[in-house]
């Protein structure tokens, strides 16, 4: 373990600085089908930022648009995507040149992907995976391949994964818990400032997702990264992150502190969300149905596009979107703001979670 | 060793086990087993399983994955048979039953798959796939009172207006609306039992609420019985609070009693480790709730089961001398049936 990876990261704004992105799909050669539209975000060093929302609301392709790592029809059309380097300097991971992003990726930004299950090549061993990857990212002498063991040895010791059955076994071995737990221990293994996980205990077992959730806490206790993690499970937003962005839609339509959107949240949307998700402790809560689907990318609406599904929308709000409006005005990224024409009347009414 | 600051509501939901007699089981399971030849030896996937599903009630089967709920459920819904023990519909052997009480028992109980994208044909209308079982039992005279039963059947289940979706293939709707169309291809058969097998838990939890709803109306308004299947505690807890949650273990059961006693009074080690594990949707609960640490994080091979009590090698209160060499027998323990020995004595 290397200093840097204990040594409390500088205070000096934002890790990474998410401007007015949008996120496209070509669909034909002049064709662009836009899914995320107009995201800003920051995200401060240690933080760890929720992103939730139905199935198809663009969660994923932000995630991967971030590192660039959309298919190749995707494409971040617009804003800026400013990252600090572990050199200090700033750089627009959109400008970067490709030698230079694939250097970037991993070492300094790495991905869990969806359905860790596949994430893995099936015909190499778990040891291969981690030679691989630091070899792809080694700048002077090539190293030995025990010494290189060696530290994934290590890594999976900090998973909780016994290095001497892990290594050796082919992904299929494993279990589905032990082959997302290889993978997070894997993506670390560059020393990254910022992980990205896509859903990273869907499908997985209830016991098993509890000691995800643990090593991930005591990861980041550990070594401090910022996580930024796409989610359907409400609870394990609550849980796991410090701040919480929901998406409807392709657009961020709320931020704010994990406490902010669970017992404050201020757009319609998300206190839905939170409402048909009942507690397993305690007594009975009825959890209130959300009817409808989010309108797809290729019917936009003119004016707020939860409108068709919202049970306090008005005329205005079908004729005017809403832009996000900063409600807390907090330092470090934690602030609370919401993209809804009626948010203060509604909390007003006490229809929201206020 | 979990949140108990609101107080568990006690009474225990009429038609669970503790008034038998006045509403009698549609269907049951007794003393069955289930044993798959592997190449490592036989896999006893589900080992002496005791079930009781009651008309307008819901039983619900919780565990993880591998812990034997399917397989109990397919043999349930006669789609397997067990390798010993019985399974009565009616009181009736369903395995002693005549070509005529077997269509019958085929038509009154139903199945809900996982997945519904897998379960309907794609290169079948929604009308074809609705009404194909309307017209294999001859519930319909002609083609046209087809249509008009299947539309019927849409609204139910919230496709409306039915004209909308009667044409449409699985591809052209939401993974919502293709378990809808499963429903309402069950609901075809005036079924007295569904059997739902993890039936919410690929949507989306918006659409999972309604869904439930739509379920819990059939068990309400029409008295279906219910065997529902999920690893999700909070559905289990919703779709269950009037009737009984069983929790399995490799292929057995290990605690089982009404739902509000469960869920709130856990009593077996491993119930309190599950429902410690949930991530609950509050910050402030999340963070500051005990959780029961296992002793050990991995489930034991069904090949090679440990000696004793299955769940020893990861109870945090395992007594030695007891635990590792006696299998705690399934029994009854003031609310509820426990296997335990150590959490039993209490």
């Amino acid at each position: 373990m290397t200093a840097s990876r204990t040594a409390p990261v500088p205070h000096e704004g934002p890790l990474l600085s998410v401007r007015n992105v949008d996120i496209g799909y070509r669909t034909g050669r002049r064709t662009l089908l836009t899914t995320v539209h107009d995201v800003s975000f920051d995200l401060h060093p240690g933080q760890s930022m929720a992103l939730v929302g139905e199935s198809g609301c663009g969660k994923t392709t932000l995630g991967l648009g971030l590192l660039r790592l959309l298919p190749r029809t995707g494409l971040v059309s617009a804003g800026e995507i400013r990252f600090r380097r572990k050199d200090g300097d700033t750089v627009d991971i959109r400008s970067m040149a490709k030698e230079d992003l694939r250097r970037f990726r991993w070492s300094e930004a790495a991905m869990v992907f969806q359905g860790a299950m596949n994430a893995f090549n099936p015909v190499l061993r778990i040891e291969d995976h981690f030679v691989d990857t630091f070899r792809a990212h080694e700048t002077g002498r090539p190293r030995r391949r025990k010494e290189i063991l060696e530290e994934s040895a290590a890594l999976l010791e900090m998973v909780r994964l016994d290095p001497a059955r892990v290594l050796g076994s082919f992904p299929h071995e494993l279990s589905g818990g032990m082959r997302q737990r290889s993978l997070i221990a894997l993506a670390l293994a560059l020393e990254p400032q910022l992980l990205i996980l896509d859903e990273p205990t869907t499908a997985l077992d209830l016991l098993t997702q509890r000691a995800i959730v643990e090593r991930l806490c005591e990861l980041r206790e550990a070594l401090r990264f910022s996580m930024v993690f796409i989610t359907h499970d409400l609870g394990l937003a609550a849980e796991l992150a410090d701040r919480v962005g929901t998406m409807y839609a392709g657009r961020l339509i709320e931020t704010g502190t994990t406490r902010d959107i669970f017992h404050r949240s201020r757009h319609p949307y998300t206190s839905a969300l939170i409402g048909s998700v009942p507690p397993v402790s305690g007594d009975l809560i009825v959890p209130e149905s959300l009817p409808g689907s989010p309108p797809g990318p290729s019917s936009p609406l003119p004016g707020c596009s939860f409108a068709p599904r919202c049970g306090h929308a008005v005329d205005l709000c079908r004729e005017r979107r809403p832009e996000p409006e900063v409600l807390h005005s907090r330092g470090d990224g934690l602030s609370h703001t919401v993209a809804c024409l009626r948010s203060r009347e509604l909390a007003a009414e006490g229809a929201t979670r206020d | 060793m979990i949140d108990r600051s609101v107080p568990p509501t006690a009474d225990p939901a009429p038609g669970t086990a503790t008034n038998a007699a006045s509403n009698p089981a549609l269907l049951s399971l007794h003393g069955v087993h289930q044993v798959f030849p592997g190449p490592r030896g036989d896999v006893p996937a589900v080992a002496g399983v005791d079930l009781e599903v009651r008309p307008g009630k819901a039983l619900c089967l919780v565990g993880e994955s591998g812990c034997g709920k399917t397989t109990t459920a397919r043999m349930a819904a006669g789609l397997a048979a067990p390798t010993r023990g019985s399974v009565l519909f009616r009181g009736r052997n369903i395995d002693a039953m005549d070509k005529k009480e077997r269509s019958g028992f085929r038509r009154a109980v139903q199945y809900i798959h996982q997945d519904p994208y897998a379960s309907l044909n794609p290169v079948r209308t929604v009308h074809s796939t609705v009404s194909a079982g309307l017209r294999r039992h001859r519930m319909v005279a002609d083609r046209r009172e087809a249509r008009r039963v299947t539309a019927e059947l849409l609204e139910r289940v919230d496709l409306t207006p039915a004209e909308d979706f009667l044409d449409k293939y699985p591809h052209q709707m939401s993974g919502g609306q293709r378990q809808r169309v499963a429903i309402a291809r069950a609901l075809a058969m005036n079924p007295e039992v569904i059997i739902a097998d993890e039936s919410t838990s690929m949507l989306d939890v918006s659409i999972r609420v309604s869904l439930l709803n739509t379920l819990g109306r059939l068990r309400d308004e029409l008295g279906v019985g219910f065997l529902f299947i999920t690893h999700d505690l909070a559905v289990a807890k919703y779709f269950a609070w009037d009737g009984e949650i069983a929790v399995m273990y490799l292929g057995k059961v290990v605690e089982r009693g009404p739902t509000p006693r469960v869920v709130n009074d856990p009593r077996h080690p491993y119930t309190k480790a599950l429902i410690s594990a949930v991530c609950e949707p509050d910050p402030d609960l999340a963070r500051t709730r005990e959780r029961v640490r296992l002793r050990d994080a991995d489930i034991p091979d069904l090949t090679d089961l440990p000696p004793g009590c299955d769940f020893h090698p990861r109870c945090p209160v395992y007594a030695q001398g007891v635990c590792d060499t006696h299998r705690p027998p399934l029994v009854r323990d003031h609310d509820r049936l426990l296997a335990c020995h150590v959490a039993g004595q209490g």
